[in-house]
Parts: C-alpha cells; sequence; structure tokens
C-alpha cells in the first residue's frame, strides 16, 4: 500500500520500504499509524470517561447518611489544582514544540516541568481524598461517595501513568534510545496528557461547580 | 505526522502533511497566551460559583467548559492543524459519548422513580 500513498513514512528516495523496525510504516492515508492509534484510543477513552461521569451526575444526590457534595468541597483548592494541571499543559506543548526543533535540552527540562505540575496535581489529589474520608466519605459511605472517588481516582490514575510515561520518555531522550521518531513519540505522549487535561475540564466543572 | 530517518541519520518529515507539518507549531508565546486565555476563563468559572447569576449559571458554565475543552483540543493537541482522519476519530468518540449517555441518562430521568 505505501506506494500508493503520497510520499509517506519509511519509503525512501529509491520506493523501497524502509520500515527501519521501528513501527513507522506507510499507510494508504499518508498517515502515521502511531498516531492514528492514539487517536482513536483517545476517542474511546471519552466513552470510559463517559461513563463514570455520568455514573456520578445520577448518584451525586444520593448521600446516604454521609456528608454531601456541598459539605466537603473545598472549591478554592481544587480550582488551584485545576490550574496547575492546566499549567502542565503549556508545559508539555512546549516539550512537544522543542522536541519538532530537535532541541534535547529544552525538551527534556519541559517533560521534566510537566511531570513535576502533573505530580502537584495528583499530591493535591491524594490531600483532598484523605481530608474528605477524615470528614468521613469513604469509598462504601454513600453512591455519592462510590461515584466521586471512581472518577476523581480513575482520572488521577491517567495522570499518574501519564507521568511515568513523560519520565520514562525524558530518559530515553537522555540516553538517546527513543526508538523511530523522537518528535512523533513527544507529540503522542503529550497527545495522552492534554486528554487528560480535558478530562479534568469536564470533570472540575460538572462535578465541583455545579452544585448537587 | 509520520516521520523517518534520512542518510544522516535525521528525522524528516515525510507524511502527506509534511508540508504543513513544521508551520504547525507556533512559537512559544502563541501557546502561552493560549494557556493566559484558559486561565482567564477558568477564573470567570470559579467566580461563577459564588456569585448569584441566576438562570444563567449553568449555560455559562456549560459555554465556558466547552471553550476550554475546544481549545486545548484544537491548539495544544493540534488538531487544528491537523489531519481530518484525527479529527474524525477523536471528534466521533466525544459525540458517540454526549449522545449515549445523554441517552442513558434521559432513561433514568424518566424511568426512576423520584
Amino acid at each position: 500500500m505505501a506506494d500508493l500513498a503520497v510520499p509517506s513514512a519509511g519509503v525512501d528516495a529509491h520506493g523501497h520500504d524502509d520500515h527501519g523496525g521501528h513501527g513507522a510504516h506507510a499507510t494508504s492515508l499518508g498517515l502515521s499509524n502511531n498516531k492514528l492509534a492514539m487517536w482513536l484510543f483517545l476517542g474511546s477513552e471519552c466513552l470510559l470517561f463517559g461513563g463514570l461521569i455520568s455514573t456520578y451526575m445520577l448518584y451525586r444526590g444520593r448521600t446516604s447518611d454521609g456528608p454531601g457534595p456541598d459539605q466537603i468541597y473545598d472549591i478554592p483548592f481544587t480550582s488551584v489544582s485545576s490550574f496547575v494541571l492546566l499549567m502542565s499543559s503549556l508545559t508539555m506543548v512546549l516539550a512537544v514544540t522543542s522536541s519538532a526543533r530537535h532541541d534535547d535540552r529544552s525538551t527534556k527540562l519541559w517533560l521534566t516541568v510537566t511531570a513535576l505540575l502533573g505530580a502537584t496535581f495528583v499530591g493535591g489529589q491524594v490531600y483532598e481524598f484523605t481530608a474528605f474520608y477524615r470528614e468521613g466519605l469513604g469509598f462504601t459511605t454513600s453512591l455519592f461517595g462510590s461515584s466521586f472517588y471512581t472518577l476523581t481516582g480513575f482520572h488521577g490514575v491517567h495522570v499518574t501513568v501519564g507521568i511515568v510515561m513523560i519520565m520514562a520518555t525524558r530518559g530515553m531522550i537522555a540516553r538517546n534510545r527513543i526508538p523511530g521518531s523522537k518528535p512523533e513519540v513527544v507529540e503522542l505522549i503529550g497527545l495522552y496528557w492534554h486528554f487528560v487535561d480535558i478530562v479534568w475540564i469536564v470533570i472540575f466543572t460538572l462535578v465541583y461547580l455545579i452544585p448537587a | 505526522m509520520s516521520t523517518a530517518t534520512d542518510p544522516h541519520g535525521h528525522d524528516v518529515a515525510t507524511d502527506a502533511h509534511g508540508a504543513e507539518a513544521h508551520e504547525e507549531h507556533k512559537p512559544d508565546s502563541y501557546y502561552v497566551k493560549i494557556a493566559l486565555l484558559l486561565a482567564a476563563l477558568t477564573a470567570i468559572e470559579v467566580w461563577l460559583s459564588y456569585v448569584d447569576v441566576g438562570p444563567l449559571f449553568l449555560p455559562s458554565l456549560f459555554i465556558l467548559m466547552a471553550i476550554k475543552f475546544v481549545m486545548v483540543a484544537l491548539f495544544f493537541m493540534h488538531l487544528k492543524f491537523d489531519s481530518r482522519w484525527f479529527n474524525l476519530a477523536f471528534w466521533t468518540g466525544l459525540v458517540l459519548t454526549v449522545l449515549v449517555y445523554a441517552a442513558a441518562l434521559s432513561t433514568f430521568k424518566f424511568f426512576m422513580p423520584a
């Protein structure tokens, strides 16, 4: 199929396929398989978070004897966390542009800052969960508690996975062990990270700012 | 963007959008401005949750949320500059999500006892 495509990945000047062993195969669309796969993955992730958000919306009023959203949410604290995650999207996009310029030093710097901001966000979430638990909201206290912890916990796990990917990528750049295209790898990690950010944009509004 | 390696070992953009690939990355100041705008929109959202704007409260929050969502997707995720196939993959998932869960929540609204 590669020869039907416009000039595409892995095709050299003589028309030979150069797979390079890194999966950068040409496609009839002239697009990167890796990037298309990431976008399809993110599209499917919408359904996962859609289900969790819908469950929360359905059960947020079911507090049983436990505390409700109005009693435990700390909007100023969560607003600062949201700001931190939003700024991590900025540092991630700066890492992507640095990588596109083949500026490894800046790429590593911005990736590190992104991971630190992400870790700050996760730390804030752990603090928030601890505070809520002390105020009487456990995972099994009520349907509200279960749906809240499941939704925000899943998001926190996604952020944590993102941090691990970012630091792994940073380490591989430092050791020059990125297989295939370095800018594309950083861009793929960036797509995942921005997706985690836009999911939080929705969670912040629907869960925290709209009262039950 | 698909890439390959040239004979000198440098990465080169080689896909159908390779021509635009170098233009799609704007200067850093461009992204800083977008981030500042997103931060300002977040501040407005938080402010709205403290003041009484009556029936405008929910629509305002939804509109601000949608603007922030689309801005991150278009500019930070480069969907505005990228292939329509990537747009299709993502927006299809999102639209499907909204439709499926709007239908599901409506069902609960109609059939669950108050």
